[in-house]
């Protein structure tokens, strides 16, 4: 774990998010899924976020401003500097024969760099409005569908290895579907390296710090 | 020589994070019951606009398997330790102690007699001092709430009873609503506030304490920087713990020192535990509580 300050390099607009992309310093990107705490200016707490992409000297990371936190972070200009810290907990494993990625919304989010890893693998991604499914353009091999669509209406009858991240209900219907889906899953977090107690998810039978967990779990949530 | 840095209890996991533990002077653990406990049902932190609530509810391993365990590889770091021991009756505070006596690697032991997110134990905090002080030889910091009237009231009952030091303090009870359902963002509700806002409570705390009993005192409460440390300082703190700021900064406490240094240094201070002599009162201006008066 490193805590540098990075210099914001670029910040673009995909549809209804943004691409902040950050000087790397000594950081290094990490595994797929695993995530950064990027400071929130003006905010308490930093917000977690898994790499988006990883360009030489870069880091990047797809932002939905829905908050106080996401906002500021949305709002940074090239040459401002914010505090980062990671990469943080356990990525996606990526020993994998059959990869099938499967998204939703901003949960898309670390499918760029992992798709790279692997190869540009399939992918199904859902969103809500053909504005948010701007995002897939990131993703190569993507197949999209928009609400009402759910992507588990559209998940192929042998998905393979799928590796998944979007929201709690997607999540939970895959894992019922597919049950040794790796799934990266998101909590409220304070700190991000199991200081605060805060992101627990319930782990068979028993509260587990999703920052030292996960946040990729392939039991999942009992 | 200097201003001890301690972390708060419960904001740092020096297993998990042995790094940034080492920046510490004192490794403060998360409060150890007798019993493991799975704490509290998520969600169980929600940031506000000047601080941070949470609601934790003392997860833990249970004082065997903290014993058995942990301590072990928690010595292996070779930072001092301070245990924390928490608790819902006197017989609780005393079984922990009474276990920890007999463990050479803790120097202190910290009794959490304040705790926003937990029921509280029936008994005074001076009565569950007193029981664990008769368990016990090493020094004993009870940690009290700012969320009583008279909080140097506390401080002279908890060392009459046998405190060698106070930890100033915990966090305060608060609530933060969602913007748009008005419901409560966390699961219990109500959570423990801490941050940025709560350091004018601290301050206040520990200079009250300063005044009314003569015991080592351990500040903290939204301590951000070295000024905040040296604040708590200058009104009666000889060490300084860090809380909410690990979160965000986990190496905040090199920063903090260089900081501490040099703002005593512009202050032409040798030492920056000399700048206690900067905070004075008049006497007969000083907020007086019940120790003069019981009328």
């Amino acid at each position: 774990m490193r805590h540098e300050k990075l210099r914001v390099m670029a910040n673009e607009p995909i549809g209804p998010y943004r691409l902040v992309r950050l000087g790397r310093s000594r950081l290094e990107p990490g595994t797929p899924g695993q995530f950064f705490m990027l400071e929130a200016p003006g905010r308490p707490l930093p917000r977690p976020f898994s790499l988006c992409v990883a360009p030489p000297g870069e880091l990047g990371f797809l932002v939905d401003p829905i908050g106080p936190g996401t906002v500021a972070i949305a709002a940074l200009e090239p040459g401002e500097e914010i505090a980062a810290t990671g990469p943080l907990g356990h990525g996606f494993d990526l020993d994998v024969e059959r990869p099938l990625l499967v998204g939703g919304g901003i949960g898309i989010a670390p499918f760029p760099y992992l798709s790279e890893q692997l190869g540009a693998p399939r992918a199904l991604l859902g969103f809500r409005t053909a504005h948010h499914a701007q995002a897939a353009a990131l993703v190569p091999n993507a197949e999209v569908v928009l609400d009402p669509t759910l992507v588990t209406d559209a998940l192929p009858d042998e998905p393979g290895d799928v590796l998944a991240c979007g929201p709690e209900p997607m999540l939970d219907a895959l894992e019922r579907i597919v049950p040794d889906a790796q799934l990266a899953r998101e909590a409220p977090m304070a700190c991000g390296y199991g200081a605060c107690y805060g992101c627990v998810v319930p782990v068979n039978g028993g509260y587990k710090r999703l920052c030292l967990e996960g946040p990729v779990l392939r039991t999942g949530p009992s | 020589m200097g201003v001890p840095l301690l972390n708060a209890s419960g904001c740092l996991d020096a297993l998990a994070a042995p790094d940034v533990a080492k920046t510490l002077d004192v490794f403060v653990t998360k409060t150890i019951t007798p019993l493991p406990r799975e704490g509290n049902p998520p969600v169980r932190i929600a940031e506000t606009e000047h601080g941070m609530l949470n609601s934790i509810g003392l997860q833990g391993p249970g004082i065997d398997a903290f014993v058995s365990e942990h301590l072990p590889r928690l010595a292996e770091l070779g930072v001092e330790l301070w245990v924390s021991v928490g608790g819902f009756s006197a017989d609780d505070y005393e079984l922990c102690c009474e276990r920890l006596d007999r463990e050479e690697r803790v120097s202190v032991i910290e009794l959490n007699l304040s705790c926003p997110n937990v029921e509280e134990a029936p008994e005074a905090a001076a009565q569950l001092v007193a029981a664990a002080r008769a368990t016990t030889d090493k020094p004993l910091y009870a940690k009290l709430s700012p969320a009583q009237w008279d909080v140097a009231a506390a401080a002279r009952a908890v060392v009459d009873a046998g405190a060698d030091g106070l930890s100033l303090v915990n966090t305060i009870r608060g609530l933060a609503l969602d913007a748009v359902s008005l419901r409560p963002r966390l699961a219990r509700a109500v959570g423990g506030y801490s941050g940025p806002a709560l350091k004018p409570i601290a301050l206040a705390c520990v200079h009250v304490c300063a005044t009314t009993v003569d015991v080592p005192i351990v500040g903290m409460g939204g301590v951000a920087s070295g000024l905040d440390a040296l604040e708590l300082v200058a009104v009666g703190a000889s060490a300084v713990a860090l809380g909410t700021v690990l979160f965000a900064d986990p190496l905040a406490a090199e920063r903090i020192r260089a900081e501490i240094d040099a703002e005593a240094r512009a202050r032409g201070l040798a030492d920056p535990a000399d700048v206690r002599s900067a905070f004075v009162v008049q006497p007969e201006n000083m907020l007086q509580m019940r120790k003069n008066s019981n009328a």
